[in-house]
């Protein structure tokens, strides 16, 4: 793991490569997003938010292996488009369909939990993806949570706010996916989940690590209601 | 389809929405009239949803029997999504969960389609049971089991079973009705009562309503309600009893009465369940949406009776 208080200006964030899908993939995108939607009975609540395609990082709870898919499919489409999951490699790469829709479909960034380099943070990989039009989903819990209940916040979220403090962070809730798709299971049940946005969070001028974890955990609490 | 005893129940329903949509639109323009702007607003979106729900039935009238079958269908599936929504549920539940939506509710319906009345009177109740029992136990965790089980069970009988018995209604052979058209008088005729039930549930309540019967439970169900409702439900099934193909007029009267009263008591258990859970209504998971579930407990309750006395009374056999 870097030094964590490694926060040395990057050099000047480049455009995303321009990502020219085919029209299937687009067309799968949509299929897929519908899907999702309908599969997990997801609805989409903005609280004193609004959807926007300025830069942003979608922070969540971590639930299920549907998360990130439902979270993205909620997004207006014009959103989606700009919008790309932050995803286990480990998970996203085994097998040819999951590997095709992170790369081509959804146009996941995807990181290796088992090999972190010295000189590739995974926070510096997201923000160079992002670039400088591209919004993340991220879950900064780091795992999918075993009791229901939202763990501490690793300090990804803190070095992403540090290094980009033009960005909106957006605090998001999910409910009852957990029960659509359990961890350790592969079949899901149709059940209705919700999709809390909550308004944009900042990190204020030197809020400690600690704090501005605190935070931002509270901030996706404060929308279970 | 196209006799004139469909064409005067279609017309008089399209007449009486009609009239009752112009009234609400006069209320609306007018709200100095004395009247509750609140009422007035219900009963708008009451409104709003009749007109969509005739338009629906109509279109899978015209579609016929498998689509009709379909969309009752869909709207179980959809019913038993909110119930399991709201019933708190262990992850040892996700695999029979998983069954049960995806194989016993389609295979239910299926089952429905192809009238196989001597299968599916049994199917849901007897082997659903016994499976999500099984598979439950087989998930390892006995933590509250029957208190698990029974829920699931609950949601497919109440959601999936009963409801089924509506689009059952279109596979009797009716005595005298040419092929088709008469099932669907029938169905319609169920439909209408159940509607016209729960309002005037509501209507009565609110006139004369004094005696609530579980004030716990729901706070607007009354005696004189309950009363109110059955009276004038049987008046109407007697009044519109030349609609409903093997009903006498005493006949007619009686499953008006009956279908009140279940419909009374659907209502009735669905808000002890939604107190339980501490929800207002099944829809609130759906921004902008009523529950389906809140629009359908009454049918749910009323719609296995109602078939049953269909063949008790005219000694039809399925």
């Amino acid at each position: 793991m870097l030094s964590p208080a490694d926060t040395r200006d990057l050099p000047p964030p480049q455009r995303p490569k321009a990502r020219v899908r085919s029209p299937f993939c687009r067309a799968a995108g949509l299929g897929l997003a519908a899907a999702a939607r309908l599969l997990a009975g997801a609805s989409a609540r903005w609280i004193a938010s609004q959807p926007d395609t300025c830069q942003r990082v979608y922070f969540a709870n971590h639930t299920s292996h549907l998360d990130a898919l439902v979270i993205w499919a909620s997004l207006p489409q014009s959103v989606r488009e700009v919008t790309r999951p932050v995803a286990a490699k480990d998970y996203w790469t085994s097998g040819l369909v999951r590997r095709w829709l992170a790369e081509e479909v959804f146009d996941a960034i995807l990181i290796d939990r088992t090999d972190i380099k010295v000189h590739q943070s995974p926070v510096d990989l997201m923000l160079r993806e992002a670039g400088n039009s591209c919004s993340l989903i991220v879950f900064p819990e780091g795992g999918r949570s075993v009791s229901g209940e939202i763990g501490e916040f690793k300090s990804g979220l803190y070095y992403l706010a540090k290094k980009r403090p033009d960005l909106e962070l957006i605090p998001v809730h999910i409910d009852n996916l957990n029960r659509v798709l359990p961890r350790g299971e592969f079949l899901p049940v149709p059940l209705l989940s919700c999709i809390s946005f909550g308004p944009p969070l900042w990190l204020e001028r030197g809020e400690a690590k600690l704090d501005f974890l605190a935070r931002a955990r509270r901030a996706v609490m404060a929308l279970k209601e | 389809m196209t006799d004139n005893r469909t064409i005067a129940l279609v017309a008089g329903v399209l007449v009486l929405l009609t009239a009752a949509t112009a009234v609400g639109q006069f209320l609306k323009r007018h709200p100095d009239r004395g009247l509750d702007p609140a009422a007035v607003r219900t009963f708008n979106s009451r409104l709003r949803g009749w007109w969509i729900l005739c338009t629906v039935l109509a279109a899978a009238f015209w579609l016929g029997t498998t689509a009709t079958v379909v969309l009752f269908g869909l709207v179980s599936f959809w019913a038993l999504r909110e119930f399991i929504t709201l019933t708190p549920t262990r992850k040892g539940d996700h695999r029979a969960l998983f069954w049960v939506f995806f194989a016993f509710t389609p295979l239910h319906y299926v089952l429905v389609g192809l009238d196989r009345y001597d299968v599916f009177s049994v199917f849901l109740p007897v082997y659903a049971t016994l499976f999500v029992l099984a598979r439950v136990a087989f998930a390892g965790d006995y933590k509250r089991f029957l208190e698990r089980t029974a829920k699931i069970q609950a949601g497919l009988v109440v959601c999936v079973y009963c409801l089924s018995f509506a689009p059952a209604l279109l596979a009797l052979p009716l005595p005298g009705a040419g092929k088709g058209g008469g099932n669907f008088r029938l169905l319609f005729f169920l439909i209408l009562l159940v509607q016209f039930a729960d309002c005037m549930q509501y209507v009565w309540s609110r006139m004369l309503g004094q005696r609530l019967v579980a004030p716990s439970v729901s706070s607007n169900r009354t005696w004189e309600g309950l009363l109110g409702s059955a009276t004038s439900t049987s008046l109407l099934a007697a009044a519109l009893w030349w609609a409903a193909p093997p009903f006498q007029l005493w006949q007619a009267t009686l499953a008006g009465f009956v279908v009140a009263v279940m419909g009374f008591a659907g209502g009735m258990t669905m808000s002890a369940i939604k107190r339980d859970r501490g929800v207002k209504d099944y829809g609130t998971l759906v921004v902008g949406h009523g529950g389906v579930l809140d629009r359908i407990d009454s049918m749910c309750f009323a719609a296995p009776v109602f078939y049953h006395i269909t063949l008790l009374v005219t000694g039809i056999r399925p």
